[in-house]
């Protein structure tokens, strides 16, 4: 039996205009206006080349989304994965019906909504009553619908004893999973859920994916699911579509697409200079240089699990006085946070004040604590103990492996994020 | 609700996304579905705008008395303009209750997709709710201004018995409809003009500023010292109908049906115009601003 079909997407197309939109803004639209009353082709819709934010195009108008078909079954959740500038902010515009398309069309069946960024559509001087009833209402519900799930909403967000008091006195936490609770508790017949995820804390999150996970199995809805944590997106959508400069590049069962994507994109670098032009900080401070070093002083891309690595910061002070040190941050290639560390550890120059100069800062990443995967590093360089001086997102990507001394003939995936081997004692307790 | 059943052959869409419709029909249907947001947004205007003041909705009766109190100073003791026979602290109250409600409906309705870029980028209502939802709630403050009118205008027909009204009094609502939407389309047209191009953002201002003196606020049309002026006036579709309100509760000015007619004429041109460029710019204008 074939099953209903929730939304269907035909040769979806968007073209937008580069730049500045002012000048020249008048005679295009007078050159359009002439094409239109001559019975010609829009004379902008067939420069529009595909999108690629690398190179310079030769035409102002480029095609952000470019003949997209794609179909979802009602109760299904379907994944959209793909690099920044991909089109998939555009595409779930103009699913929500924020943005027309240009051409192609859409065809859905019931309600459509999307779980709003935090805080949008919330007034701070409004109670949490109000402001559900408000949000609800921006989403397209009725007061009625609103009443009956009204208890259900507060008790996900945990807020009974606040829900009279004005949310601008509410915590970041309690705003997101009030905003969170809202969306996710309503009932449109489909849901667009955009990277609301990053936020919360852990616990929240695991609540937030149970609830989706519950939205779609038992309540029969179908959601949309756009987020750059591939963990997330792996647990939840049975199909998913990755695109690529506006154009789908890939559709199917979630974990293929994913492994193509990460083979597609991620590769490694261990090596990061600025030279003087690059804009690596601000007046303060600037990063120089990262290297991942091994014990030798040699930058290394891969090297086995138990074989230390150094991470080698440079950053060069500009201002007298000014106190720095630097963190860094080691994600997996799902970006699941694995750890922090931070040169705050070291006591001779960090986060005490720095004559103008440069710095060298190192951190020795000890053998046997990394598994056999990808890692990627964001280094931030930090002053005055909170202020970021700059961020070099995941800046470097090493790769570990694992020559299979330590396993004493035992094969197969070893999991984790991180393989440490720890102190382990037996002994025999009969004698 | 949502249709489940799925006829063989041909499919039941809810919503259906295309790249154009049709630009000039005004989706009732839809508007009426959001009948919850619209009330909710009027509520929060009306709750929301004197938060952490110390005289909260004073300020409602505060404005128009000081607007009064200065326009009778102003038109009519250092300009010597004529109240028309009128108690001049009754006259002026209506004029400006009326004109501040006008000026603050196309002022606020003209900034809809600016003010609200935020929220429309994210997610999707009929757009024209908000504009409608600021109708509503600027008509609650008139109301309120509106009444305290009354209370001065029963006091000279009553006690002091200085004024007359007559039974064009009864045209009051329909005039301030004509009002109210002459406002709302000019508005619409002006916030879908100024999302591509931001220069009229700044005429508006300026224009409503200059609107006032071309129109029977300040002064009656029926005073000598317009009369050179007065044909040129009456061109002004606000003026018939400012004059024409002040007829009803005076019994002084003038009740001219055919520039009426023409002021209603001209309002429903205008929104006929202002919704077709709203519907056109609301399903992009994301893009653009």
């Amino acid at each position: 039996m074939s099953r209903e079909v929730a939304i269907r997407v035909e040769n979806l197309s968007k073209l937008y205009r580069l730049g500045q939109i002012t000048t020249g803004t008048l005679t295009h639209d007078f050159k359009r206006w002439a094409a239109k009353i001559q019975g010609k082709e829009d004379p902008f819709m067939k420069v529009g080349e595909e999108n690629d934010r690398t190179k310079k195009g030769g035409s102002d108008y480029t095609w952000v989304l470019k003949d997209i078909n794609f179909e979802i079954n009602k109760g299904d959740t379907l994944g959209i994965i793909g690099k920044n500038g991909a089109g998939k902010s555009t595409l779930l515009k103009i699913l929500s019906r924020v943005t027309a398309p240009t051409k192609g069309e859409i065809k859905i069946k019931g309600r459509i909504a999307s779980l709003l960024e935090v805080g949008t559509g919330f007034h701070p001087d409004l109670s949490g009553r109000e402001n559900i009833y408000m949000n609800g209402a921006i989403l397209g519900m009725t007061r009625h619908e609103i009443t009956r799930k009204f208890d259900e909403i507060v008790d996900f967000a945990g807020i009974e004893k606040y829900v009279s008091t004005p949310v601008k006195r509410y915590s970041s936490g309690m705003y997101v999973r009030l905003a969170f609770a809202v969306a996710a508790f309503l009932e449109p017949e489909i849901l667009i859920v955009d990277e609301v995820l990053a936020v919360g804390d852990a616990e929240f999150q695991r609540k937030c994916m149970g609830r989706l996970k519950d939205v779609s199995v038992n309540d029969g809805r179908t959601v949309i699911f756009v987020s750059h944590n591939m963990t997330a997106m792996q647990s939840l959508c049975n199909s998913t579509i990755m695109l690529e400069r506006g154009q789908i590049k890939m559709t199917g069962d979630t974990n293929t697409v994913i492994n193509h994507y990460l083979n597609t994109y991620v590769s490694t670098t261990s090596t990061k200079v600025w030279d003087e032009h690059e804009s690596s900080g601000n007046d303060y401070a600037r990063l120089r240089s990262v290297k991942v070093l091994d014990n030798d002083g040699v930058a290394i891309l891969n090297s086995f699990i138990e074989e230390g690595v150094n991470v080698e910061t440079t950053y060069e002070c500009l201002e007298e006085g000014t106190k720095l040190y630097v963190t860094l941050v080691v994600k997996n290639q799902k970006d699941d946070h694995i750890f922090t560390t931070s040169s705050i550890a070291e006591e001779e120059w960090s986060m005490n004040p720095h004559p103008v100069g440069r710095y060298k800062t190192i951190c020795k990443v000890p053998g046997n604590l990394l598994n056999d995967i990808t890692y990627k590093i964001t280094v931030f360089l930090v002053r005055n103990s909170s202020d970021i001086v700059y961020t070099a997102e995941d800046i470097i990507i090493i790769e570990k492996t694992d020559p299979g001394n330590n396993r004493r003939g035992l094969y197969g995936k070893w999991g984790g994020l991180v393989r440490p081997i720890l102190d382990w004692r037996t002994i025999k307790l009969d004698n | 609700m949502v249709d489940k059943t799925v006829p063989a052959g041909k499919e039941k869409w809810d919503i259906h996304i295309v790249a154009s419709r049709r630009n000039l029909e005004l989706n009732v249907g839809e508007i009426w579905r959001y009948r919850d947001l619209l009330m909710l947004f009027v509520k929060k205007d009306i709750i929301t705008v004197y938060k952490q003041t110390i005289l909260g909705p004073l300020w409602f009766v505060l404005q128009p008395i000081f607007s009064t109190l200065v326009f009778s100073v102003i038109f009519g003791q250092l300009a010597g303009f004529s109240s028309n026979g009128v108690p001049p602290y009754a006259f002026y109250l209506i004029s400006v209750t009326m004109w501040s409600y006008f000026s603050d409906t196309l002022n606020i309705t003209s900034k809809t997709f600016t003010d609200n870029s935020s929220i429309f980028g994210k997610v999707y209502f009929p757009r024209l709710i908000m504009p409608l939802s600021k109708i509503f709630s600027g008509l609650a403050k008139f109301f309120i201004q509106f009444c305290l009118f009354l209370v001065f205008w029963a006091y000279y027909v009553f006690i002091k018995h200085s004024i007359t009204p007559n039974v064009y009094i009864l045209f009051t609502p329909i005039i301030l409809l004509v009002i109210i939407t002459m406002a709302l389309a000019f508005g619409v047209l002006i916030t879908s003009m100024t999302t591509k191009y931001r220069d009229l953002t700044f005429l508006v201002a300026f224009g409503l500023q200059l609107m006032m003196y071309a129109t029977p606020v300040a002064y009656s049309i029926s005073d000598t010292k317009v009369a050179k002026w007065k044909h040129l006036l009456w061109y002004n579709p606000l003026t018939s109908l400012f004059e024409g309100f002040k007829y009803g509760f005076f019994g002084k000015g003038e009740f001219n049906v055919p520039w009426m007619l023409y002021s209603t004429g001209f309002t429903i041109i205008m929104l006929m115009i202002g919704v077709y460029t709203f519907n056109k710019v609301e399903k992009r204008f994301i893009d653009t601003v």
